[in-house]
């Protein structure tokens, strides 16, 4: 699904990442730690093309496609989707509008996304406009919902939210990864089984989420520098115990 | 900028009356529709038709809702000569001194004590004839507990007419009334505007202005000022332009807060797509405790200027007054993250400009509302 070749990515002449690879399979969900500041979210803003950040080496691919230097509406519709860690708020567009169009061509029944994720009385506000931080997130899925993305890019998942919500968000996050999980009308437990499941990119501080998706493998983002491949829990684990210090040896 | 009024013709353009406002021309029907006059005058307490030197049509359907043409307002209503010209003076400029010396009438709308007005009031000023002056003179008066919102449109019938319009306006809102003036303009670009308003608010009652001009217009100046003079008065303005190249604005607000209690708020979005605009705002505040808060917000596409000039002037300690100005380009992080949503740039543009003109806040009539989104659409093209 996502190839990333050693990427080295400067802004203004100052390199943050340097010389990242990382392959992403279909279906596969990368969860990426990283101390703060050691550029995680730099990333995810260079895999869908925001933020002004220069590649200054290597390429991306995108399901085989190079996408490095396409705009982001394109890697958009080409199926990346991203819920970001500070979205700006928007004066006078309404969540609802947002998250039509979120929908591109396709019609989707706002309302009751809106439903699953407790925000129905959200859907006439301005878009992120005096949002919470937990609200901001489950908007963020909200738009998601409705874009269905093939690879999604998630900053911090965790952040902001309380311990109800933390349940919906993990949940909501699954449901965007693996598709609905109970068998229904639609989709018999052997079609869920076999369709094909969307990859995810997911940054996070806690591990918390770990609680309700499952990953295939985590990395350490340490100072611009990728680090690291092993089961995520065991590097949460690690983490707790060592912190990030241990990085600095291993990458020395 | 200097308005050469000796181009105009202010005399010999008296128009006919209209029996029925459906059988006016489809031209001016639709000119009037942009300024937000209906002339099936569906849900309408009064509607009111000035073109160019007369009176065209009044009419009230509500028991609540005086209106008359000036002229015979103050043969009917000794009293009334002394709202005219009490908020503002003859001598003000050279715009008052000639609608002082040559009124081309204008409205008187009187809302009776206690009336709550459901359906607004409807007054459509309109300059028909090239090269026409037009000067009215509008009195409102909104007496004690009444409530009532009037719909003031004004327009030329022909997009590419040249004219000059000067209006002055007078409002009375009496102890304890509401009064909501939505005032819409549909100009030209070779029409020149000179509003001069001024406003008087007693204890207890409520001022809201709603502005919008979305068409070019070659010049426009005003700067209508309101007094809150009882205590617990509040004025609360909103306005939303756009100018796009070759229209100047020069546009504000003025509130004086003079008792205790009185609260403002003065928030303008505005567009300077290629045109010029200057955005003013004022409050005074004499005593305390008041309020008083000033907002204004400016996109600049295709080499607009916008020059905001807020100023702020208290009196009195006590007082809180605040304001907040930004002027700049469309914000990239906005256009960003509807990108990676799946716009692309001009989509992403045309929805945040959209968002940016809202005008939900005004609570005006549907139809109305749908006609101003269709003139949003249309002012758009000229932006991406
Ligand atoms: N636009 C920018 N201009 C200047 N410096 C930047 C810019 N964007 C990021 N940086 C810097 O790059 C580094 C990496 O930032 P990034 O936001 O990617 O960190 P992060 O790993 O997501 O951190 P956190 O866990 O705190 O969210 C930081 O030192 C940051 O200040
Ligand atoms: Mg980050």
């Amino acid at each position: 699904m996502l190839t990333i070749e050693n990427l080295y990515v400067s802004i203004n002449g100052t390199p943050l990442l340097e010389g990242i690879n990382l392959s992403i399979g279909d279906g596969e969900t990368v969860i990426l730690f990283g101390p703060n500041g050691s550029g995680k979210t730099t990333l995810l803003y260079t895999i869908m093309g925001i933020g002004g950040y220069e590649v200054t080496e290597g390429r991306i691919l995108f399901n085989d496609e190079d996408i490095t230097h396409i705009p982001a509406y394109e890697r958009s519709r080409k199926g990346i989707g991203m819920s970001m860690q500070r979205p700006p708020s928007i004066h006078g567009l309404k969540t609802r509008g947002l998250v039509e169009m979120c929908a591109g061509k396709r019609t989707v029944d706002v309302e009751a996304l809106a439903k699953k994720v407790n925000l129905e009385s959200f859907l006439d506000r301005d878009i992120n406009l005096g949002f919470s931080g937990g609200e901001i997130k489950r908007s963020e899925i909200l738009q998601l919902m409705a874009q269905r993305p093939k690879l999604l890019l998630f900053d911090e998942p965790e952040s902001g939210v309380d311990v109800e919500n933390m349940a919906l968000v993990g949940n909501m996050a699954r449901e965007l990864l693996e598709g609905p999980s109970e068998p229904d009308a639609q989709h018999t437990l052997h079609d869920l089984m076999h369709e094909r499941k969307t990859s995810g990119l997911i940054i996070t501080h806690t591990g918390h989420i770990l609680d309700y998706i499952t990953a295939d493998r985590g990395h350490v983002l340490y100072s611009g520098h990728l680090c690291c491949a092993d089961n995520p829990k065991r590097i949460l684990d690690h983490l707790k115990k060592y912190g990030y210090k241990e990085c600095i040896r291993c990458l020395s | 900028m200097k308005v050469d009024l000796s181009k105009y013709e202010f005399t010999g353009h008296a128009s006919e009356k209209v029996d029925d406002l459906t059988r006016l021309d489809k031209g001016e029907k639709e000119s009037m529709k942009m300024a937000g006059f209906d002339a099936s005058e569906k849900n309408r307490s009064a509607s009111f038709v000035q073109i160019d030197h007369n009176h065209a049509f009044c009419k009230s359907y509500d028991p609540g809702v005086e209106i008359l043409p000036l002229g015979l307002a103050l043969k009917i209503h000794e009293g009334w000569g002394d709202l005219k010209w009490k908020l503002l003076k003859p001598e003000k400029d050279e715009f008052t001194r000639l609608a002082a010396d040559s009124t081309h009438g204008g409205y008187v709308i009187r809302v009776k004590k206690g009336a709550k007005l459901t359906a607004p009031i409807q007054s459509c000023l309109m300059m028909h004839t090239n090269k026409v002056g037009q000067n009215v003179h509008n009195i409102i008066l909104v007496e004690e507990g009444a409530e009532a919102h009037i719909l003031s449109g004004c327009t030329t019938t022909l997009a590419d007419q040249t004219a000059a319009h000067i209006g002055i306006s007078e409002f009375y809102v009496e102890k304890n009334a509401s009064l909501t003036f939505t005032m819409i303009h549909n100009w030209g670009e070779n029409v020149e505007v000179r509003p001069r308003s001024a406003g008087q608010v007693e204890t207890g009652g409520i001022f809201l202005s709603n502005y919008v001009s979305l068409k070019p217009v070659k010049n426009l100046q005003m700067y209508p000022a309101i007094t809150l003079k009882g205590a617990g008065s509040i004025a609360r303005f909103n306005s939303v332009i756009v100018s796009t190249e070759n229209t100047f604005m020069d546009v504000g607000n003025r509130v004086i807060l003079d008792a205790a209690d009185t609260r403002t708020e003065i928030i303008s979005h505005a567009i300077a797509s290629g045109g010029h605009i200057i955005a003013r705002g004022h409050i005074q505040a004499n005593c305390s405790p008041a309020k008083g808060h000033l907002e204004c917000q400016g996109l600049l596409l295709n080499n607009g200027i916008i020059q905001a000039i807020p100023e702020l002037d208290g009196r009195m300690e006590g007082v809180e007054l605040s304001h907040e100005a930004a002027v700049g380009k469309i914000a990239k992080e906005e256009l960003e993250y509807l990108m990676i949503r799946g716009m692309d740039e001009e989509e992403a543009s045309s929805a945040i400009v959209r968002g940016f003109l809202n005008i939900d806040i005004m609570g005006l009539p549907p139809e109305l509302k749908t006609e101003i989104d269709k003139a949003i659409t249309e002012s758009e093209k000229s932006m991406f």
